[in-house]
C-alpha cells in the first residue's frame, strides 16, 4: 500500500526554487530516505508531505489523501531545529505531547523504548545532543503515529550515539512504523534505508535501493597492496581485468573490474610477489551520488 | 489546555527570576517608600490626597503588570520561536496558538497575585484605603493589563531575536510610566505632556487605577483609549506573529 504519494512538488520562496519537481511514493513499513546536500530541498519536501507548508504546484497524498488535524494524528514528526523549553522534565515533555494526540502510547513505555527511562525527571536543557534527539523521537511517537518524518535525526551525535540512534528507528519500524528519514548522512542511508530518493538542486535524480543505486554506477574496485618485492607493473597492465596500475611510494594501486582481486593475486603469486596490506575498495553510495550529480556530498560529520 | 497551562506555570516557577522582578521588587518599593513621611501626608498639590493613597500603589501595580507584559511575555515567545518550541508543536495536531493562551494566562496570573499582594500589603502597612469601586477597579486592571499584553505581543512578533524582545519591551517601557506618572505625578506635570499621556498605552490605566482606588469613575476617554490600544496591538501583533 502506498502511504505517500508526492506528485510533480514544486514549492518556491521569494528569492529562490526549493523544490523544483519530486515525485515519490512511500510503500508502508518501509524506510525511505531522502538523501541529499544541504540546500538540496529535502525539508522543504517533507514539510509539504507533513502539511506545514503548501506547495506552490503538484500534490501530496498521505495516507490516502489526509489533511489538517486528521493527518497530524496519523503523523510523526521530528524537524530539524526544533525544540523544547529548556526547564521543561523529560516526562513532562511526553506526558504534555499525548495529551495532544486522540490515541497515544504510554509514555513511560515509550520512555524505557527509546532509553531515557532513567532521565524521566531531567530537564530537556540538561540532557546531552543524543538524549534530546532521542526525547525527540519519542515527542514525534508518542501519538502512535503511521508515518514517522525524521528530519536529520543524527546529525551533530557522536558515532555511539548515532548508531544508538540507527537501532532505534529499526525497532520502530518492526514496530510497523513506515518512516520518512531525510538524511545528508551517506553511512545511515545505506544502512538503514529500503530505498532512496536522491534529491539535489530541488530535484530527484534517482529513487532506488542503496545496492541497486550503488550497481549504477559502473563497477569499478581497487585493489591496493605493498608488494614484497621488485614487481614490474606490466605484469598487471597485462590483466584483462587491469585499466590502471599507479605507484604511491612502496605501495600499488590497480583499479579495474570484474574479478579483479582473483586476477591481481594470481599474477603476483605466479611473479613470486606477495602482497602486504592487501585492500580491496568497491563503490559506495557516496561514489554513486557523485557519479550521478557531479557533486561530492557533504558528509554528516563534516559539520 | 489545561496540563499546557499547568506545564507551562511550573516552567515559569523553576525560573523564578521573572517572579522576583514582577512580584517582589513594586511590593518592596511600594512598602519601602510608603514610609517616606512627605508620602504620608496629605498634599495640597494632590488634591488633598496622600501619595500612599492611590497614587503610589497604582504606580507599583502598574510596574508589576508592565515588568510582565513587556519583558517577560515576549521574552519567552520570541525565545519560543527562536528555540524552534513553536515549531516543534506545529507538527502536533495541537495549534502553537494553545502556547501562546498558556502564556498569557500565567502571565495575567502573576498580575494578579502582585496586584492582590500590593492592595492587601499597603493596606496593612501603610493604611491605603482598598479600592473605592473594586469592580470598576478589577474591569480596569484588566482591560489595561489586556492592552500591556496586547503591545507585549507585538514586541514578540517584531522582535528579530529572543534577546532582544525584553530589551525593546524595556526601551518601551520607561517612557510610558514617566508619562504614567511614575517619577513625577501626573497631577504636577504641565497640561500638554499631561494630554499627551492621555493617548499612550499606559497613562490612561495608570489614571484609571487611580480614578477607581479612589472611588471614582474613570474617565470615558482612558476607557477608549485603552480598548483601542488592545486592538490595534493584538490585531497588529495577530498579523505579523511568525511561528518560526
Amino acid at each position: 500500500m502506498k502511504v505517500i504519494e508526492v506528485d510533480n512538488l514544486r514549492k518556491r520562496y521569494r528569492d529562490q526554487l526549493a523544490v523544483d519537481d519530486v515525485s515519490f511514493t512511500v510503500e508502508e513499513g518501509e524506510i525511505f530516505g531522502v538523501l541529499g546536500p544541504n540546500g538540496a530541498g529535502k525539508t522543504t519536501t517533507v514539510e509539504c508531505v507533513a502539511g506545514l507548508r503548501t506547495p506552490d504546484s503538484g500534490s501530496v497524498k498521505v495516507l490516502g489523501g489526509l489533511s489538517g488535524d486528521a493527518l497530524k494524528q496519523q503523523l510523526g514528526v521530528q524537524l530539524q531545529s526544533s525544540a523544547l523549553p529548556e526547564r521543561i522534565k523529560v516526562w513532562e515533555a511526553l506526558d504534555l505531547y499525548a495529551s495532544f494526540y486522540r490515541a497515544s502510547v504510554d509514555p513511560a513505555a515509550l520512555m524505557e523504548r527509546v532509553g531515557l527511562a532513567g532521565k524521566r525527571d531531567t530537564r530537556y536543557g540538561k540532557l546531552s545532543g543524543g538524549q534530546q534527539q532521542r526525547l525527540s523521537i519519542a515527542l514525534a511517537l508518542v501519538g502512535d503515529p503511521r508515518v514517522a518524518i525524521l528530519d536529520e535525526l543524527t546529525t551533530g551525535l557522536d558515532p555511539q550515539a548515532r548508531r544508538d540512534t540507527w537501532e532505534l528507528i529499526e525497532q520502530v519500524r518492526a514496530g510497523g512504523v513506515t518512516i520518512v528519514l531525510v538524511t545528508h548522512f551517506m553511512e545511515e542511508a545505506e544502512r538503514l534505508c529500503d530505498r532512496i530518493a536522491l534529491i539535489d538542486s530541488g530535484k530527484v535524480v534517482a529513487i532506488d535501493s542503496p545496492a541497486g543505486l550503488i550497481s549504477r554506477i559502473e563497477h569499478q574496485q581497487t585493489v591496493r597492496f605493498r608488494p614484497s618485492g621488485p614487481l614490474d607493473d606490466a605484469v598487471l597492465k597485462a590483466l584483462p581485468e587491469v585499466t590502471g596500475v599507479h605507484r604511491d611510494g612502496d605501495r600499488v594501486e590497480v583499479t579495474g573490474d570484474g574479478n579483479l582481486l582473483l586476477a591481481v593475486t594470481g599474477a603476483l603469486a605466479s611473479a613470486g610477489v606477495v602482497p602486504a596490506d592487501l585492500r580491496v575498495e568497491q563503490a559506495t553510495l557516496d561514489d554513486a551520488f557523485l557519479a550521478l550529480t557531479g557533486k561530492k556530498i557533504t558528509n554528516g560529520d563534516a559539520r | 489546555m489545561n496540563k499546557m497551562i499547568l506545564v507551562e506555570a511550573k516552567l515559569f516557577l523553576r525560573e523564578p527570576g521573572a517572579l522576583i522582578f514582577a512580584i517582589l521588587l513594586p511590593l518592596g518599593l511600594l512598602l519601602g517608600l510608603g514610609m517616606i513621611p512627605d508620602f504620608q501626608e496629605a498634599s495640597p498639590e494632590m488634591g488633598g490626597q496622600r501619595v500612599i493613597d492611590n497614587h503610589l500603589p497604582a504606580m507599583m501595580t502598574i510596574l508589576a503588570v508592565v515588568t510582565m507584559a513587556l519583558t517577560v511575555l515576549p521574552g519567552t515567545l520570541a525565545a519560543y520561536r527562536e528555540s524552534g518550541v513553536l515549531r516543534r508543536m506545529s507538527t502536533t495536531p495541537v495549534s502553537p496558538f494553545r502556547l501562546l493562551v498558556a502564556q498569557l494566562v500565567n502571565n495575567l496570573a502573576v498580575a494578579v497575585v502582585a496586584t492582590a499582594l500590593l492592595v492587601g500589603l499597603s493596606h496593612l502597612v501603610h493604611g491605603t484605603p482598598f479600592p473605592g469601586s473594586p469592580l470598576s477597579f478589577a474591569g480596569v486592571f484588566l482591560l489595561g493589563t489586556a492592552s500591556l499584553f496586547g503591545l507585549g505581543l507585538l514586541i514578540a512578533a517584531l522582535a528579530p531575536t529572543a534577546k532582544s524582545a525584553p530589551g525593546i519591551g524595556s526601551i518601551l517601557m520607561f517612557p510610558l510610566l514617566f508619562m504614567a506618572g511614575m517619577w513625577i505625578p501626573r497631577e504636577l506635570m504641565p497640561d500638554l505632556v499631561r494630554r499627551i499621556g492621555d493617548f499612550l498605552p499606559m497613562a490612561p490605566f495608570a489614571q484609571a487605577l487611580r480614578d477607581t482606588w479612589a472611588g471614582h469613575a474613570p474617565q470615558t476617554l482612558h476607557l477608549v483609549v485603552m480598548a483601542a490600544t488592545l486592538l490595534a496591538f493584538g490585531a497588529l501583533a495577530a498579523r505579523l506573529f511568525r511561528w518560526q
